[in-house]
């Protein structure tokens, strides 16, 4: 059996879930910027708490959509073509949000920086609500015809089901978001921060929940592990109770790592779902999209294994570094703000 | 308008919009870790300063760059569905490669050279900026190796509807690939060498803070010339290299209709694409023949015998493109290109003849010459783009057989996004001027110099943010 395929599904998971995870919170970052940052001084903490980071945690993204591209071309292919406009929307999205960071801190106007701290929150709501949305309409399947084209409409794609799951990805953005300005900024946003994430934690754990037994119910026909990403679903429920837990004992850094983690396991849970396809069609599920027959030759596979496990593990290492370099409390000490 | 058309309008868009600011970014990064090697080196704060000075211009620059450039790996997918599954095989590995040896390194160290001044060793923050420019030429390298497949396709098969790959090692060491990647890279640094000496000579002209823009126009004036030189050679060696690789390119946008030995170069001419003639052209005797192989009595194929041999190979169509857009853009690029060499000569006599840099009275010419490598560099992609339709993978897929099916069922949807990317890119454009020029006129003082006495660091020449 070609094991390539399987290998590069799990590739393509993983870097999903790298971008959830890190871009994630900046998108969380992002979203409070103008709650909880109630002045300038606030605000500027908030930036540079992500600042140096957001940008290669975007990255993540990219490959994700190169891999895919790379990997399994049909599945590429499909889904962006399918998703046109909402794909547009995330685009637009994330160019204002990632030009919002660059840009708020180039004028002393305030108007000028209140239009780019709401450019900021109003782009990272978007992209990530949206992209909440398109992976729900994954999972629950879309109209896709023998030729694997995507034949439904703009407002299929607006189904409640969806909905949901864009709440749910903006919610655990939200929360990690506040999870990492606790760790990594001092007064006042660190004691907000912590406020809302005691606040929120159950309420997030509890959408989970609801959102793993939606997709047992709504998604489209799963394939063979469809019964075990129920496992990831509350795998990730519980990561969030040991989080929350965290919380209360006051672990900032635990309340950040294990929310990361039930991202991650939230990611899988999806994945699991929709192995071995990954496109399911609401037509008929002989036009389904499955690993093996949307993806690439072997040898380009073989190629692109041996460059993901060299560069993806090196990447690890240097972006772990930055942070850990860089891991210094933000504080209003305006010497050391940059943004 | 149907599904393809507007896609092509939508791609020339956001294309030639990225590349605004890729070139640039490609430049200046190179230009400031050579000038925060000066200071490394020298431990003479003033280089500091200069680091500083054009970092805050490159990181504006940078920023628009980078969102605008995830633009352009989606848009495979949304306007171009067939192509990416006809080519995905081979196509998607250098984007991935892309995006896992370069844009990790350039955007996670570009975060460390920023908020590193005060917390990395000096020499580790210089490290860092040329990762940055390392992941900058990385990225130049793997898009141009998935673009050169588009105009010269190696390493392949024909399996059923689809490409394959077929041999790696061919796909990255495509002769297209090592005339163009130099050729553009070369051109990044033309354009970040004349754009910093326009804006230090700005500055000199305005008398600010000489010891900053007499080093920045000294180390731009080389640079300049020294890219600006490498482009053409290079430019030179792609003629050479497309008579070979791409005769209907280069009979294209030579006008040329008909095959002649000893063929001429038509410096202008009027052309009258539907009558398959020039009406009018100024011609020099040999001298196409010469560029373009080396032998002043070669024989080039015209544009009509050509066009036969297409539509043998290919079936019934039309196989030429637009010689006109071809004709002309290839000549503003070239033109370009030699009025550059002049103002690098220029500027290097400037900068380093005896008399010093006080008695100049002309400096305000080099601030419209910050313009001229844009216009060139517009110009050529759309000559190499415009240059390969009808096909999108020469010889392979025609552009229009490669558009997504639900775009030529909804073309209002392609116009939808037209629009959006349109008003959102001309607001960003006009944003980005305006803090371009702001920070450009703003004078370092001199008190930047000193190094910082106590523990309070941050003398840079940045305006307060």
């Amino acid at each position: 059996m070609n094991p390539y395929p399987v290998i590069w599904f799990i590739l393509v998971a993983i870097l999903y879930a790298g971008f959830f995870v890190l871009d994630g919170f900046d998108m969380g970052v992002g979203m409070l910027l103008p709650f909880l940052g109630k002045d300038e001084t606030s605000r500027r903490m908030m930036v540079n708490s992500i600042g140096p980071h957001w940008d290669g945690n975007e990255v993540w993204l990219i490959v994700a959509g190169g891999a895919t591209f790379a990997a399994f071309p049909q599945w590429y292919a499909t889904l962006f073509s399918g998703f046109y406009l909402p794909l547009f929307l995330i685009l637009v999205a994330l160019i204002i949000r990632g030009v919002a960071f660059e840009f708020r801190g180039k004028d002393e106007n305030p108007k000028w920086k209140s239009f780019w701290d709401w450019s900021a929150c109003l782009g990272s709501f978007i992209a990530a609500f949206l992209i909440g949305v398109a992976f729900s309409n994954i999972l629950r399947g879309v109209p896709i015809d023998q030729k694997m084209q995507y034949v439904g409409g703009f407002f299929n794609l607006l189904n409640p089901f969806a909905i949901f799951g864009g709440v749910i990805f903006v919610l655990l953005f939200v929360l990690n978001g506040a999870n990492y300005l606790v760790i990594r900024t001092g007064e006042p946003i660190d004691e907000k921060a912590k406020k809302l994430t005691g606040q929120l934690w159950l309420v997030v754990c509890l959408f989970v929940l609801v959102f793993g037994a939606l997709v047992q119910v709504f998604a489209g026909k799963s394939g063979w592990l469809g019964w075990y990403s129920m496992v990831f679903f509350l795998a990730c429920a519980a990561a969030i109770l040991v989080s929350g837990f965290a919380q209360k004992q006051q672990k900032g850094g635990w309340t950040f790592i294990w929310m990361s983690v039930s991202i991650l396991l939230f990611t899988f849970g999806i994945f699991a779902w929709l192995y071995p396809n990954v496109m399911i069609s609401s037509i008929n599920s002989l036009n389904n999209l499955t690993i093996w027959n949307a993806s690439s030759g072997i040898k380009t596979l073989q190629i692109m294994t041996v460059v993901a496990l060299i560069f993806v593990p090196i990447v690890l290492i240097y972006q772990g570094w930055s942070y850990w370099l860089l891991r210094k409390k933000i504080t209003g000490d305006k010497e050391s703000l940059h943004y | 308008m149907d599904g393809t058309v507007l896609s092509q309008w939508q791609f020339a868009l956001t294309t030639v919009y990225h590349f605004f600011f890729v070139p640039l970014t490609i430049g200046l990064s190179v230009i400031v870790a050579i000038m925060e090697s000066f200071y490394v080196a020298k431990k003479n704060s003033v280089y500091k300063a200069m680091t500083k000075f054009w970092g805050t211009l490159f990181l504006i620059n940078f920023a628009v760059g980078v969102v605008t450039g995830i633009v352009l790996e989606f848009q495979f997918g949304m306007n171009w569905s067939e192509y990416s599954r006809f080519v995905g095989d081979i196509f998607g590995a250098p984007l991935a490669m892309e995006g896992l040896m370069a844009f990790f390194l350039e955007s996670v160290f570009i975060g460390l050279w920023i908020f590193g001044w005060e917390r990395l060793s000096k020499g580790l923050h210089l490290a860092t900026i040329w990762l940055v420019a390392l992941g900058m030429n990385i990225s130049a390298f793997w898009i141009l190796a998935a673009n050169s497949f588009m105009q010269h396709p190696v390493g392949f098969a024909r399996v059923g509807d689809k490409l394959v790959l077929t041999d790696f090692s061919a796909l990255i060491t495509n002769p297209y690939l090592f005339n163009q990647f130099p050729h553009t890279v070369m051109a990044g640094f033309t354009t970040a060498g004349f754009f910093v000496l326009g804006i230090s000579a700005y500055h000199l002209a305005k008398k600010h803070n000489p010891e900053v823009f007499q080093r920045s126009f000294k180390i731009a004036a080389i640079f300049a010339l020294v890219s600006v030189l490498g482009v053409v050679a290079m430019g030179d060696r792609q003629g050479k290299g497309m008579a070979v690789m791409q005769p209907m390119k280069l009979a294209a946008f030579e006008g040329l209709w008909d095959t002649e030995e000893k063929a001429p170069l038509s410096l202008v001419a009027i052309i009258d694409q539907d009558n398959e003639t020039n009406s009018f052209a100024i011609k020099i005797p040999y001298m196409l023949s010469f560029l373009a192989t080396n032998d002043p009595n070669a024989k080039i194929i015209g544009l009509k015998d050509l066009q036969a041999e297409a539509e043998e190979l290919y079936g019934k169509g039309y196989y030429i493109p637009s010689i006109p857009l071809m004709f002309w853009t290839f000549r503003v690029m070239v033109g370009l290109g030699f009025l550059m060499v002049f103002f690098g000569i220029l500027a290097v006599v400037l900068a380093f003849r005896r008399k010093g840099f006080e008695k100049i009275k002309f400096f305000w010419v080099f601030v419209p010459v910050i313009a001229l490598p844009y216009m060139a560099n517009t110009a050529g992609w759309l000559m190499t783009e415009r240059g390969r339709q009808p096909w999108v993978v020469f010889g392979q897929m025609l552009t229009r057989s490669g558009t997504s099916p639900i775009l030529n069922d909804r073309p209002w949807m392609v116009i939808t996004t037209l629009i959006g990317f349109f008003l959102l890119y001309a607001a960003l454009i006009v944003v980005d001027v305006f803090l371009i020029a702001k920070y450009s006129k703003v004078e370092p003082s001199t008190g930047d110099f000193l190094e910082p006495k106590t523990n309070n660091p941050t003398p840079s020449t940045e305006v307060k943010k």
